[in-house]
């Protein structure tokens, strides 16, 4: 059986994910997805030449709401469930990054 | 024999029975069996009271508190509940307390349900035993030693153990139909869009539906009818009016004579014998009702599993995202917000969960996106398509709803891809978005429940449910 | 000349650029961010409103509460499709998208944005002076959430907000989560630090005129990313390019522009690279640095958005709002031009102050084009509220008054301050203030007086001195009380001369 999906493949899409995988993990992922994506190479290898994507299973289009203010959440409520809270708001530690 | 929801909802409207009466009845079950099965993550006793009081104030002051009228009902715990945990059998969302009602919860408490409590499920409703739950596995009530299936494994045991007549689940893959065939109730998958996901906790949003559980099939089709009808919140619900009410239900009565039912034999080939045997068994009871059963093919749907194995966990990858510890839920800290991100998830997620997110977010990668994403839309497309040939001449399709019976706890744990094949039969109607049900037919050779699969075409609830009813009928 | 040079070696940066001759070529395309003007959010019912207080405009869709689903905004549609017809787009059948990466301000750590689909593809926009720039698409997509950085005590100024480098902890507000923004790329088809000027200037302009937004960007509901590269003049292909980010005003983006050319030409003519890569503008600096912090990948895995269905606009609603759509400054542009006889950035001003209608109605009522335009650049202008609320009857009238000299340039601005202040006829009121057309034989004595009074300047000025003339001109003004025309003066003196 070919490989896959390579260790290195699992570590980069844990990285994409935000999961950290100990050594154990990385191996044990590695060959369950490989395994996987080998049940899946049936579909990998269909012959789907001019066949369109479904996206949805539902034919709706335009489904649309009036711009009309909806009475939303009480900030006290929605802080309450907040892990960590600071003049209102969501405290979270340093960024390091800017927005991509 | 227990109580029916019709039975108890015509007794409490008419003042025949109280509601904290059936409430109680039901609270007493759950207090002697609720150690063994762990179907509940949460019980909801002085608030299930509550409720029943007010169904009985709101009958002795002359009003009507609606079809369901002191019903109990078990919810699954990916439902919000206002004011009340809903965990999604996740530490990520343990301690999380959603500010709104989904909109089903919303039907159910305007239908006079009285809401019992939250039922165990898969994490994220991502199994199909129910042993992926945070907070460990529930049990087959017919055999503590099994599982009950899943991933609404909880609300299938709660039904199949009398601790409430109804119970909502939801189904991606299988989710409501495979454990109710394993515990041996009925469970439905409506058409996608018949039932608001609005306050559903997603897992592969293309997939999901809600839908209902109960002891007999008149009991699911009544349940359907209260949830079901367009809700304005979800964009994927379909317009237009909800089903009459009591259509769905007067069709369980309706039999059988002149229906067109084909057996998907791409569905039927993989089970084991005594599972077939019942199918058999229940093509012979069909077809003594007047139905027209010959074997049908859906050849694309052989690619179901496959392609749904990309679909939904690159749908989850991303639905699951949000589970980042800024905004509610756990949150494990670290020096910078990324490290606080990655030490949450990697807590607050279970393996099965970290498997789909990596699977999903692989399947969505730059350089993969067209061989596995893309791929499997197009085959989703063609199983569309294979359904619609079939349909041309059959108003029915039939199958097994599993493989096998209930297997026991662990037996699959160790392999996900053994796992993932519990829900072969059930995947393709996910795919189409079409409905199915599965009715119990019989047992296997270990005594254990058997499930038969109905499937119809879009909207072809009416159908479905009139065969539901004949096979529960003229079962053996 | 020198004020210009001075600047230019200014280490902040030209204020103006000088015209360079240096064999570069500046390649600049922008990416627009533009905050619609709608009563609430792109998928739920909170108010898109600024200024509020932290997380009150909030609903468990815009914050990405677990089960919550969107539901497309119609007005937002509408607006976003009134952009496109502005811009000359194709308006197409569009897919929402998720775009997936973490980010502590956005609440579902995705990015709902109309990816490979756009609502309105391709399109144009002519600069006021006739320069075309292309659009290469205007999608919709929601904003994110506003971080605030806190630095920690001990710091430089403990507790206060400000950069991203060197905070301790970040707060995060999602009332601006959820507001619809359209998004409008341009080709690279900008040459210069004035041309991307006057694009942001022109797309603001139909922004506003089209009621798609307030385009504020003081308030952030304008925002411009810039794409720079430069090649040599005459080469054709592009060079690598740097995203430049943190442009928040139409200064800081001459001003990067202009920095971000110099900083690459001087790369390259030292035998370095450009490195394709998003660099941050620092205002106080005036200067632009790469934004890489660490070396973290991006990959946005686009898909379809399930939770939403595609959105299809017909030929009908299509035309629908096309029809409800007022005429652009171009158009307005155009035609003022062509009446008043003068070319299209003559009236610029006018127009881009709405006031090409008031002076549409004085050219049609036969008022002299270039008088009008001249008094409404100036004097309407300088109190837009009280010039957008003239009478055109009355201005038309006034500027036909002092056509036919009967109240001199001075005056006729007098009456006119009158006219904006309270109303009323422009008669009355310079008969009210005075302001009686001269006779002529009043004039004439006026002018014999002032030669008689002034013979040495009256022998410079016929000795050809022509500064003499404003001498005497201002000597009758004094004698007539200012009611003289200033024109009228000079004629009757010229008259004079041997
Ligand atoms: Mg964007
Ligand atoms: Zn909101």
């Amino acid at each position: 059986v070919a490989d896959r999906i390579s260790r290195q493949d699992v570590a980069h899409v844990a990285a994409l994910a935000r999961l950290r995988l100990t050594d154990d993990e990385l191996d044990r992922f590695t060959s369950q997805l490989g395994a996987v994506l080998d049940h899946a190479a049936d579909v990998a290898a269909l012959d789907t030449e001019g066949v369109p994507p479904t996206a949805h299973p539902l034919p709706l289009v335009n489904v649309l709401r009036d711009d009309t203010v909806v009475a939303g959440l009480d900030r006290a409520e929605v802080l309450a469930q907040a892990p960590a809270v600071e003049d209102g708001r969501f405290r979270v530690p340093r960024i390091l990054g800017e927005a991509p | 024999m227990a109580a029916t929801a019709e039975e108890i909802a015509e007794a409490v409207r008419s003042g025949a029975r109280t509601a904290a009466d059936v409430v109680d009845e039901h609270l007493s079950r759950i207090a002697e069996r609720e150690g063994e099965l762990h179907a509940f993550n949460l019980v909801l006793g002085d608030e299930a009271r509550a409720a029943a009081a007010r169904v009985d104030e709101s009958v002795a002051a002359g009003r009507d508190p609606g079809p369901l009228a002191g019903v109990p009902v078990a919810v699954k715990d990916n439902l919000c509940t206002r004011g009340i945990p809903t965990t999604c059998s996740s530490r990520i969302l343990e301690h999380w307390v959603p500010p709104y009602d989904a909109t089903v919860v919303a039907r159910l408490l305007g239908a006079g349900a009285v809401i019992v409590g939250k039922t165990n499920l898969d994490e994220f409703a991502m199994g199909s035993s129910t042993e992926n739950s945070a907070f460990g596995p529930t049990r087959n009530p017919h055999d503590p030693m099994r599982v009950p299936g899943g991933s609404s494994g909880g609300s299938a045991a709660a039904v199949a153990a009398g601790f409430a007549p109804l119970a909502l689940g939801s189904d991606t893959g299988g989710s409501i139909r495979q454990p109710a065939a394993l515990c041996g109730v009925v469970g439905a998958k409506p058409t996608y869009g018949m039932v608001s996901r609005y306050g559903l906790i997603a897992f592969a949003s293309s997939l999901d539906q809600v839908g209902p559980f109960a002891a007999n099939v008149a009991d699911t089709a009544l349940l359907l009818e209260v949830i079901a009808g367009h809700d304005p919140a979800d964009s994927t619900s379909i317009p237009g009016p909800s089903p009459r009410s009591g259509d769905l239900r007067g069709a369980v009565d309706e039999g059988v004579d002149g229906l067109r039912i084909g057996v998907v034999t791409e569905l039927a080939d993989g089970a084991d014998a005594d599972v077939s045997a019942r199918l058999d068994e229940a093509v012979g009871a069909l077809e003594a009702a007047g139905a027209k059963v010959d074997e049908a093919s859906v050849p694309a749907a052989v690619h179901g599993l496959s392609a749904y194995y990309l679909l939904a966990p690159a749908e989850a990858s991303s639905n699951l995202a949000r589970y980042d510890g800024v905004r509610y839920g756990l949150r494990v800290d670290g020096p910078d917000v990324s490290e606080m991100n990655h030490l949450t998830r990697t807590a607050g997620f279970g393996n099965e969960v970290k498997r789909r997110i990596m699977l999903g977010t692989y399947a969505l990668s730059a350089g993969y996106y067209d061989a596995y994403y893309g791929q499997a839309q197009r085959v989703r497309t063609l199983i569309i398509r294979d359904f619609d040939a079939a349909y041309a001449s059959h108003d029915l399709l039939l199958s097994p709803t599993a493989p096998t019976t209930a297997f026991p706890l662990g037996a699959k744990t160790a392999d996900p891809l053994t796992m993932y094949l519990s829900d072969v039969c059930t995947i393709p109607s996910n795919l189409a978005g079409h409905p199915a049900v599965s009715v119990p037919y019989g047992t296997g050779d270990d005594g254990l429940p058997v499930g038969v699969q109905v499937m119809a075409p879009a909207l072809g609830e009416h159908a479905m449910f009139r065969a539901a009813g004949a096979l529960e009928r003229n079962r053996r | 000349m020198t004020a210009a040079a001075t600047t230019v070696a200014g280490d902040a940066g030209p204020e103006r650029p000088p015209e360079r001759d240096d064999g570069w070529e500046m390649v600049v395309g922008l990416e627009v961010h533009c905050e619609l003007a709608t009563s609430t959010k792109l998928f739920c019912g909170c108010p898109n409103a600024f200024g509020d207080e932290p997380n009150t405009n909030v609903c468990p869709v815009c914050l990405g509460l677990p089960g919550s689903l969107p539901v497309l905004n119609r007005q937002a549609v509408e607006l976003a499709m009134r952009v496109g017809t502005a811009l000359q787009s194709e308006i197409r059948p569009s897919v929402f998208a998720r775009k997936n990466y973490f980010y502590p301000d956005m609440p579902k750590d995705y990015q709902v944005s109309q990816y490979d689909e756009p609502l309105n593809a391709g399109g144009w926009l002519d600069l006021p002076d006739g320069t075309r720039i292309g659009v290469t698409r205007a999608h919709m997509e929601e904003d994110t959430g506003k971080t605030t950085h806190r630095h920690s005590v001990g710091a430089q100024s403990p507790g206060t907000s400000g950069r991203i480098h060197g905070a301790d902890h970040s707060l995060v507000d999602y009332n601006r989560a959820g507001v619809p923004l359209v998004e409008i790329v341009s080709e690279p088809d900008i040459r210069s630090s004035e041309q991307a000027q006057a694009y942001v200037n022109e797309l603001r302009a139909i922004l506003v005129a089209t009621g798609a937004s307030d385009a504020r960007m003081e308030e952030g509901s304008l925002r411009i990313d810039a794409n720079v590269s430069v090649r040599r003049v005459g080469d054709t292909g592009f060079g690598t390019r740097a995203e430049i980010k943190n442009l928040n005003s139409v200064r800081s983006l001459r001003r990067a522009v202009e920095h971000e050319r110099a900083r690459q030409v001087a790369l390259l003519e030292a035998g370095g690279k450009v490195v394709q890569e998003t660099r941050h503008w620092n205002e106080a600096e005036g200067a632009t640095s790469s934004m890489r912090s660490k070396e973290e990948a991006f990959d946005y895995r686009y898909f379809p958005e399930p939770d939403l269905v595609p959105l299809v606009p017909d030929r009908e609603w299509v035309s629908a709002v096309a029809a409800d759509l007022p005429a652009l400054p171009s158009h307005r542009r155009a035609a003022l031009a062509a009446k008043a006889g003068v070319a299209p950035a003559d009236v610029a001003l006018v127009v881009d102050q709405g006031l090409d209608r008031l002076v549409e109605a004085a050219i049609d009522a036969g008022a002299d084009p270039r008088l009008a335009l001249a008094r409404a650049a100036n004097e309407v202008a300088a109190d837009i509220t009280a010039g957008l609320a003239l009478d055109p009857a009355a201005f038309t009238a006034l500027l036909r008054m002092e056509s036919e000299r009967k109240v001199t340039a001075t005056q006729a601005k007098q009456v006119l301050a009158a006219l904006m202040a309270d109303g009323g006829d422009p008669v009355e009121i310079a008969a009210a203030l005075g302001f009686e057309a001269l006779a002529d034989d009043v004039l004439e004595s006026a002018v014999e007086s002032a030669i008689a009074a002034h013979p040495r300047e009256w022998e410079r000025l016929a000795g050809g001195d022509p500064k003499l003339t404003g001498f005497f001109v201002g000597k009758v003004m004094a004698a007539t009380g200012g009611r003289a025309d200033g024109r009228a003066v000079t004629a009757a003196l010229r008259a004079r001369l041997p």
